[in-house]
């Protein structure tokens, strides 16, 4: 909007007014509370899950691939529902990625090159 | 079930909000912040010439205990924005107020934890995993003291009525903030405590 545009309309007040409009009109699907709910419910069982094959004496392999199987799958449904990244704009989806990907190399070439290890 | 829910389409160049996005920035930014620390506790943390060592302290069902209180939190706080955003805003005071508790609750649950490991003789300077230990931790808890002091700041402004459905992205905003917490627990949870060497 022009700065002409924008005093031919009324100024601030309009604009507001056109936003909300343009808010209603641009609504995306959330889910609601018992959704969400929902999904706690099966964050507190893999929890539980995670808590169990601790005490299982799986070999340590097998005992890490399982724990981060479950692991990526918390992080995964808090960022994708309780974020909202599921539903909202990609920009927020690339902002976020971009800095896990960073991190993640980072990670990775810290544990490759001075000699950690996570197994 | 669903429900209809209004974003910002607003005149900036993405049609987006401008401190949604930064928050976004924001938190890109922290996973390398994380990431770096949760390196550098697995390359040093087996590689102390005392004790005590990480199998030595660790007390898994209390930590169990305590990434669950963080994690209902998570759900607590959505249903705080969920509310907010269907115009309930009793349901988010209780809600938000729910969440700043469970995050008391779980710095409560680190004091005491930091506090038996020093009784045990562990330190910031005692060895290795001393040092990269609680700097994890100690950052992890620090922000989960400030998304508390967030969240009661959000709950007194509440009280006074200045946060009604149109102002749902203050909630949302803090929700962001408080969900990257716990997802950085989940895999603290994952890595420090439960995989050890």
């Amino acid at each position: 909007m022009t700065l002409a545009e924008y005093r031919k309309r009324g100024g601030l007040e309009a604009a507001r007014d056109e936003e909300h409009v343009g808010e209603a009109a641009h609504a995306e699907k959330h889910p609601g509370p018992l959704e969400y709910a929902q999904i706690g419910l099966i964050l507190a069982v893999i929890t539980g899950v995670e808590v169990a094959i601790y005490y299982l004496g799986l070999a340590h392999t097998l005992l890490v691939v399982g724990l981060m199987v479950l692991s990526a799958t918390k992080f995964s449904m808090v960022v994708l529902w309780f974020m909202h990244l599921k539903f909202d704009n990609r920009i927020f989806s690339t902002m976020f990625i971009l800095g896990f990907i960073l991190a993640l190399s980072v990670f990775t070439v810290a544990l490759a090159t001075v000699g950690g290890k996570l197994v | 079930m669903a429900q209809a829910v209004g974003t910002a389409h607003l005149e900036t160049s993405t049609g987006l909000d401008n401190r949604k996005l930064l928050m976004w920035l924001f938190l890109g930014s922290e996973c390398l912040f994380f990431g770096s620390l949760i390196a550098a506790y697995l390359l040093y943390r087996d590689r102390s010439v005392t004790g005590p060592y990480p199998q030595d302290l660790f007390d898994i069902p209390f930590t169990s205990v305590s990434a669950f209180v963080l994690l209902m939190s998570s759900v607590s706080m959505v249903l705080a924005l969920a509310a907010i955003q269907r115009g309930n805003v009793r349901g988010m005071q209780i809600w938000l107020f729910t969440t700043a508790i469970l995050g008391l609750l779980f710095i409560s649950g680190q004091a005491f934890e930091f506090t038996e490991f020093n009784h045990e003789g562990l330190s910031l300077s005692t060895n290795l995993f001393g040092t990269t230990f609680f700097v994890l931790t100690g950052f992890h808890g620090a922000h989960v003291t400030i998304g508390v002091l967030i969240l009661l700041s959000l709950f007194t402004v509440s009280l006074q009525g200045r946060i009604q459905q149109k102002d749902s992205l203050n909630v949302e905003l803090a929700g962001l903030y408080w969900h990257f917490v716990d997802i950085v627990w989940i895999v603290i949870f994952t890595l420090v405590y439960l995989i050890q060497p």
